[in-house]
């Protein structure tokens, strides 16, 4: 049975490609460094556009009009520039409501794109440019700790990692956010407070890291503009093992947070990424695999969620579940020994 | 229906995909004992997401189990199906497929009145999987730029452009058409949505000159010929197609897919409601037929009167990646009164976002499927609730507001077939269908209502021997008493005769629910007598009469807990009667 994958590394190569989803400018040119926060590639997805009507404006025909247009498509203007005329005696002109760039001209009308700061798409992890996408991005390319989690708020940033949870079922608390975290990216615990968040964007925190949040914090989380990533999901759950080592381990370290939301139509998941020196051989990490024992999992839902454990064998048949759901199963050894059967459909692979 | 005529069809039989948003399923029908049958089915998880991105590897998983189920060898060394079948029983005579995998299409709908063309434009979304993600019509105050704006930053898939009737209004659509046309000359050709033009058809030439160079675009016949007249059916084939076409450039592999079914691949929405439509023609035309498929991607509504298919697909309430437009509804309260046990509304949205996550993941304990079968009871009444704005004002029902009279209700989905029995099913289909009258319900435990209406299209013997067959469950004929008197007051009397000549008398009292054990498939022969001016589908209040029902796999039975359930706010007494009701339907 196909298993899907999570990642919890604490060393690999990884590959994103950042992309826009209309056409743009590449700001980035292959083999270069990039930061979390540069810009890859930008453009103006929400466009605002103007219609004049140049014929009713200088009072004339609609051919003439055209003729007395002054700009073509293409062009650049800015508030107040005359784009037609004069005209008549009174040197009749139509000048630009904003500035911008004409979209098209023509039956006596001009079409008008007003200026406005464009869309940018960040490279989301420091690393190197390896190609580029024409008119779309890049690829970057990075070697280091990554982890990867289930949800995010839209944001990127990096800063310090300050590590704030002691215990994998540790809860964020609003006394926790000193003034001192000022400008870095906080690891708490479950967050079901919005006081919280609201104290994490008024420090203001480079970004946060939460083992769960409550489902009831969304829209204030969606708002706030630092980016969070949820790594388990919603309710009381605790850290997995995996994530809470690794992450504790880089304490002020550097670290780059992606809290784009979870996609898998688009290979789009919230990921945090420590860039590490290296010298060694460094392979991708696995994207695919199918369930065999052995293999070190992550528990997806009730009970046991988030746990970690090893998919100690596969049960042949269906197995009945106390919910009288049957299902595909495997025997699960957790870290605390206990040895539990699970639906395979409840599992994912972690590494 | 005869047997089969093979001189119509040279071989027999049939493989059928499904790609659903969660596991792909490859089902084998053939020929046994000359009438054909569904053999078996294989499951794999649908790769129409990353790592694979591609659902050709999900489809041969699928083949594969299908395989070492059935020992039979269906792809050939060169990795291709092998068609036709030969000799040795290897391969197969005929494929179709079906999809549901994949986000909603997003759709603009144009159209000029509100309550009319952009109503008529909008039902017509709702019969792929689509959504709504803004409407243009002449009454929304938008200026040009707006309208131009909307379309550049919405992105949309798919326009469907409504309005003017037959040689109606003109200028209106037209001035709607140049921010169409306007805004996909300003986007990159890659971009460009999709048009359908169903509107005043003498505008057909203009809509052509202004897109013919510039986008994709179908012309279909006037979704509102007259402000009278609503045609919808003329279009939805056009939708199919649509929506082939979309996803193929959407999702690698299903253009693969298509060639293989000889262009026929359809969404499972339509293939499922082709088979209710056919089912309506087959049954009592006094009622129609109604079809409820709960998947992750969409709840599926199909009704279909005298051959006449109603069909609403709502991503809004699917049980997967949509499930959470559950709880953004304001109606939040109204599924947890179905939940037998105390939960605090909070966890309720962090179960539903959880599951948002992980919408393959399974419920273990018995607390985590009650919450699924409440949700899947809200999924399915808000599916109803909003198709029935499109059924005939003419169509039979007990009181209003009350379910049309259907006979049967046909249900498939996981969360309905994988139940821990058939009578969680059924109870989930009483509760979230709130039927009246008398009416069968009838589950596709191997999800085959799609593959078969598919399989329709070139072997109608296969579709008609297959629902004949035992793959479909008769789960219970159910009667429905209704009447305005308090609980524990008699409503019904009633005797049944058993085909072995036995007889048994039972009144039923308001409140309760009642399982009388008719063997499945046997026939009894039920006289019913209304008591207090109950109503019982026999014509109107006080009136009775005698029914011929067919035992289901629980019998028959009679709903007599009202309509709607009243459920008691105290959760103890909430949940004995649920305890109550799941033991008289067998646990």
């Amino acid at each position: 049975m196909l298993a899907p994958v999570v990642h919890v590394l604490p060393m690999t190569r990884i590959r994103r490609h950042r992309v826009l989803p209309v056409t743009g400018r590449v700001l980035v040119r292959k083999s270069q460094m990039v930061s979390a926060v540069d810009v890859i590639c930008e453009t103006n997805q929400n466009p605002q556009h103007v219609i004049l009507d140049i014929a009713r404006g200088l009072g004339v025909g609609v051919s003439e009009a055209d003729q007395l247009i002054q700009k073509a498509a293409g062009d650049v203007f800015s508030e107040g520039d005359v784009l037609a005329g004069p005209v008549g005696w009174g040197k009749r002109v139509v000048r630009a409501p904003c500035s911008g760039k004409i979209i098209l001209s023509g039956q006596g009308k001009l079409l008008l794109e007003e200026e406005s700061p464009p869309d940018k798409v960040l490279a989301g992890l420091p690393g190197e440019v390896i190609s580029l996408i024409p008119g779309r991005g890049a690829v970057v390319e990075s070697i280091g700790a990554l982890v990867q989690g289930v949800w995010g708020n839209g944001e990127i940033n990096f800063g310090l990692l300050r590590v704030l949870i002691k215990k994998v079922e540790d809860i964020l608390s609003l006394e926790q956010l000193d003034m001192d975290l000022r400008g870095s990216v906080v690891f708490g615990g479950y967050c079901g407070d919005e006081q919280v968040l609201r104290a994490a964007a008024d420090l203001p925190l480079q970004g946060l890291i939460l083992s769960s949040m409550a489902a009831s914090l969304i829209p204030l989380a969606r708002e706030v503009p630092l980016p969070i990533i949820v790594v388990e999901g919603f309710g009381l759950l605790p850290i997995n093992s995996a994530a809470f080592n690794l992450l504790i381990t880089s304490d002020r370290r550097e670290i780059a947070i992606k809290a784009e939301p979870l996609d898998p139509y688009i290979d789009q998941r919230p990921e945090i990424f420590i860039s590490l020196p290296v010298n060694q051989m460094v392979h991708e990490p696995k994207d695919a695999t199918i369930f065999s024992p052995g293999q070190r999992v992550r528990v997806t839902r009730a009970p046991h969620q988030s746990q970690v454990g090893t998919l100690m064998s596969l049960k042949p048949g269906y197995e009945v579940f106390p919910s009288g759901i049957k299902a595909k199963s495997g025997e699960v050894e957790l870290e605390n020994s206990i040895r539990v059967k699970l639906p395979l459909a409840n599992l994912e692979v972690l590494e | 229906m005869d047997k089969l005529d093979s001189s119509n069809y040279t071989g027999s039989s049939l493989l059928a995909v499904d790609v659903g948003e969660i596991n792909t399923r490859a089902a084998l029908f053939d020929v046994v004992e000359g009438r054909y049958r569904f053999l078996a089915v294989g499951t794999a998880r649908t790769t129409a997401t990353a790592p694979f991105n591609h659902i050709g590897e999900g489809i041969s998983r699928a083949i594969n189990d299908l395989e070492q189920i059935t020992d039979r060898d269906l792809i050939g060394d060169d990795d291709r199906l092998i068609i036709p079948s030969k000799l040795d029983g290897t391969g197969i005579d005929m494929f179709t497929a079906t999809i549901s995998a994949g986000p909603p299409l997003r759709v603009i709908a144009v159209g000029l009145l509100e309550d009319i063309s952009l109503a008529s434009a909008q039902r017509l979304t709702s019969t792929i999987y689509a959504e709504v993600v803004e409407t243009l019509g002449l009454n929304d105050r938008k200026t040009p730029e707006e309208r131009l704006d909307t379309i550049l930053k919405l992105r949309p898939d798919l326009i469907v452009i409504a309005g003017g009737t037959d040689s109606g209004a003109s200028n209106s659509v037209n001035r709607l058409l140049e921010s169409v046309g306007l805004a996909c000359s300003l986007m990159s050709a890659d971009l460009r949505p999709e048009v359908l033009f169903a509107g005043n058809q003498a505008l057909n030439s203009t809509v052509e000159n202004r897109l013919s160079n510039l986008t994709k675009h179908y012309f279909a016949p006037n979704v509102r010929p007259s402000l009278e007249v609503e045609q919808i059916s003329p279009a939805q084939h056009h939708m199919v197609d649509i929506f082939r076409s979309i996803r193929a450039s959407q999702i690698p592999g299903v253009s693969d897919l298509d060639e293989w079914t000889g262009m026929r691949l359809m969404p499972t929405s339509s293939a499922f409601g082709r088979m209710i439509q056919f089912l309506s023609k087959v049954y009592d035309p006094s009622k129609g037929v109604l079809g409820i498929d709960v998947g992750a991607s969409a709840t599926t509504i199909a009704a279909a009167f005298d051959g006449e298919l109603n069909l609403g697909v709502y991503p809004q309430y699917g049980l997967g990646r949509g499930i959470t437009g559950l709880v953004e509804d304001p109606s939040m309260n109204e599924f947890l009164r179905w939940i037998p046990m105390e939960v605090d509304p909070d966890y309720i949205r962090d179960y539903i976002y959880n599951k948002e996550i992980y919408p393959a993941s399974l419920p273990v304990s018995p607390e985590d499927l009650a919450i699924e079968q409440s949700l899947a009871r809200q999924a399915i009444r808000k599916a109803i609730s909003t198709a029935e704005s499109g059924f005939s004002k003419k169509i039979y029902r007990s009181a209003r507001g009350m379910l049309p009279w259907f006979e049967p209700i046909v249900a498939t989905g996981s969360v309905l077939t994988r139940a821990p029995s058939v009578g969680h099913s059924l109870l989930t289909l009483l509760d979230a269908t709130q039927p009246t009258s008398i009416t069968t319900f009838v589950l596709d435990q191997h999800n085959l209502a799609a593959p078969i209406g598919a399989a329709a299209a070139i072997n109608p013997y296969l579709s008609v021997q297959v629902l004949e067959s035992s793959a479909f469950l008769n789960l219970a004929t159910v009667i429905t008493p209704m009447a305005s008197v308090r609980a524990g007051t008699p409503i019904l009397r009633l005797k049944v005769v058993y085909e072995s000549g036995d007889e048994t008398s039972l009144e039923i009292k308001q409140g309760t629910l009642e399982a009388l054990p008719i063997p499945m498939g046997e026939a009894a022969k039920i006289r019913l007598q209304p008591l207090h001016r109950s109503d019982v589908g026999m014509g109107g209040s006080g009136r009775g009469g005698s029914v011929r029902v067919v035992g289901g796999i629980l019998g028959v039975i009679i709903d007599a807990r009202g309509r709607p359930t009243p459920l008691p706010k105290d959760l103890g007494r909430r949940r004995d009667l649920y305890k109550k009701w799941l033991w008289t339907l067998g646990g």
